[in-house]
């Protein structure tokens, strides 16, 4: 399936820092329809008809999430865009951030409308400190051509913590405390930032938002697979020849995308969706990327035969290990355990046993961690343990 | 109000943020002192520990002193399989001390880091907030003098 903007249309086309370049492109108009021409609940119908999943790794369905938020009792509700892309191997938003702010302006303020919200915030890492400054120069042009009347936006800086991409610790981390994930139920729709009725949608998700509006559910439903409509955006790095942001078409084949766009050669293994991701033998490369088979947040880290899995591995639970919030224990502890065993395995010490501990641990916190970080931090030890067993067994100490 | 809290504390209902308030403190005395969080405690009606809880939590936020410029390097994969490590190994000659310390001089600080999201041009790291990137280990003293 071929290469297809519809997020990054923009991208290296309006300048960034003029509004006017953006108005040129249609900036602002599906802000302008939904405000004149249709009532929120429309908006939220035409979210929900388009299919739009969520692009920051969980995939839940945008406008049902608008619709529990809109539904919400409460007169005080607030919209999320979380530009916290901490996950390994994702640059994707820094990319669109840099490249076209405003149409994340122009969709959280259609956001803002659809829920009854007058108030946005968008959660920036402090490794993109260096893009606080053009966003705000940009909200402040959509400010002065009187976009934002109805529902304005303010950003707020994280401080360095992988944990706060996870939505509830990220509004911890706006209400000024350590970023750990909350229990859920109540959930962010009913009880959000403050107590408040809140939406948190990744960047990409809002980057979709005013082409839908603009050219209708039907137009954006036509694109994708039967679960994944659309298209995602890939950043591409590691053992390839043109590193970089791709946008396809949903249902292309991981083939594609690493071997012909990104020209990557000698593919051992694709680690798709970072840390908390899947590993994939280059015997799997023709797999579709969807919500279906495997997607994430659209991290694709390529390792070419001369790389150690273990090693990919360790590197990858030690990541993860120091950015557990440390809330719950089975992904505190869970994670630590992993590492340790690992780490032997890395050093040719490890044994049979300890691989039935890996299986075992990897059970406990996949069903009993609080967030994602814990419940997918076993992943990549389940699939490397199935695909390159060999690469364990030949770790086992010979005594 | 003593110096150290001067203007760091919570002024009015709209500023009560403390990770805001952190940031602003972290950026005018480089590091968050025992004094700073104990005054921001007390002038936003929170423990001590609170504070110190969100303050230890986040790894841009110090409560160590800092050199004036903090180095960190990328150490997540996609830097690694670019060589992030002669890197890191550049930097110490140059610099002459190893991550987690601070020259005697008070100029650099030296950490590693998670991905920063420059995997496009890895290796990369940051000085500040300012981000280098398409690193090698020759154009590591180039860089170094920039920072005063």
């Amino acid at each position: 399936m071929p290469e297809k903007k519809i997020v990054l249309r923009n991208c290296g086309v309006i300048n960034p820092k003029d509004i006017t370049t953006y108005l040129d492109r249609d900036g602002f108009k599906a802000l302008e329809k939904a405000l004149v021409k249709l009532t929120s609940e429309q908006v939220i119908e035409e979210v929900k008809a388009s299919g739009l999943r969520g692009r920051g790794g969980a995939g839940f369905p945008c406008g049902l999430k608008w619709e529990f938020a809109r539904k919400a009792p409460g007169d005080e509700k607030y919209v999320i865009g979380n530009a916290d892309e901490g996950e390994v191997g994702t640059f994707k938003d820094r990319y669109i951030l840099e490249n076209d702010p405003f149409t994340l302006i122009e969709a959280m303020a259609i956001a803002g409308y659809a829920i009854g919200a007058k108030q946005g915030y968008i959660y920036l890492r402090a490794e993109y400190h260096y893009l606080l400054d053009p966003l705000e120069k940009a909200i402040s042009q959509a400010r002065k051509k009187g976009f934002l009347k109805h529902f304005d936006i303010e950003i707020r800086q994280g401080a360095g913590a992988y944990v706060c991409g996870e939505e509830t610790a990220l509004m911890d981390s706006i209400e000024g405390r350590r970023g750990e994930v909350r229990y859920r139920p109540p959930f962010p729709p009913t009880k959000g930032l403050w107590g408040k009725p809140t939406i948190i949608n990744n960047v990409e998700t809002l980057m979709n938002i005013p082409q839908i509006i603009l050219n209708g559910a039907g137009w954006f439903s036509q694109m994708g697979t039967e679960k994944s409509k659309g298209t995602k955006v890939f950043s591409v790095s590691g053992d390839v020849g043109k590193p970089g942001v791709y946008e396809l078409v949903l249902g292309s084949r991981l083939k594609e995308l690493v071997e012909d766009l990104a020209l990557a050669e000698k593919v051992r293994v694709v680690q798709v969706g970072g840390a908390t991701g899947r590993i994939i033998p280059y015997a799997m490369i023709d797999t579709p990327l969807s919500f279906e088979t495997i997607l994430g947040a659209g991290a694709v880290t390529v390792f070419d035969e001369s790389r150690d899995i273990i090693d990919i591995v360790y590197r990858t639970m030690e990541f993860l290990a120091e950015e557990s919030c440390g809330k719950c224990t089975p992904c505190r502890e869970g994670t630590e355990a992993m590492v340790e065993i690992l780490e032997r395995f890395r050093q040719g010490k490890g044994s049979e046993k300890e691989i039935a501990v890996l299986e075992e641990l990897a059970s406990t916190m996949s069903s009993a961690s609080l967030c994602g970080l814990g419940q997918a931090a076993p992943i990549p030890v389940m699939d490397s343990l199935e695909h390159f067993r060999d690469d364990y067994d030949n770790r086992i100490q010979q005594s | 109000m003593s110096k150290t809290g001067e203007g760091i504390s919570a002024q009015s209902q709209e500023d009560r943020d403390l990770l805001v308030l952190l940031e602003k403190a972290q950026s005018r005395f480089s590091y968050l002192s025992q004094e700073a969080i104990a005054e921001l405690a007390a002038s936003l009606g929170l423990s001590i520990s609170e504070v110190y809880g969100v303050a230890t939590f986040y790894s841009f936020l110090s409560t160590k002193p800092q050199g004036r410029n903090v180095i960190r390097i990328c150490k997540s994969l996609p830097c690694l399989l670019k060589d992030a490590q002669t890197i890191i190994e550049s930097v110490e000659k140059a610099i002459g001390i190893k991550p987690g310390e601070t020259t005697p001089d008070g100029k650099f600080s030296f950490e590693l880091t998670n991905c920063i999201g420059a995997c496009d041009k890895a290796p990369a790291m940051m000085i500040n907030n300012d981000v280098h990137r398409d690193l090698t280990p020759k154009k590591i003293a180039q860089i170094l003098k920039g920072y005063e």
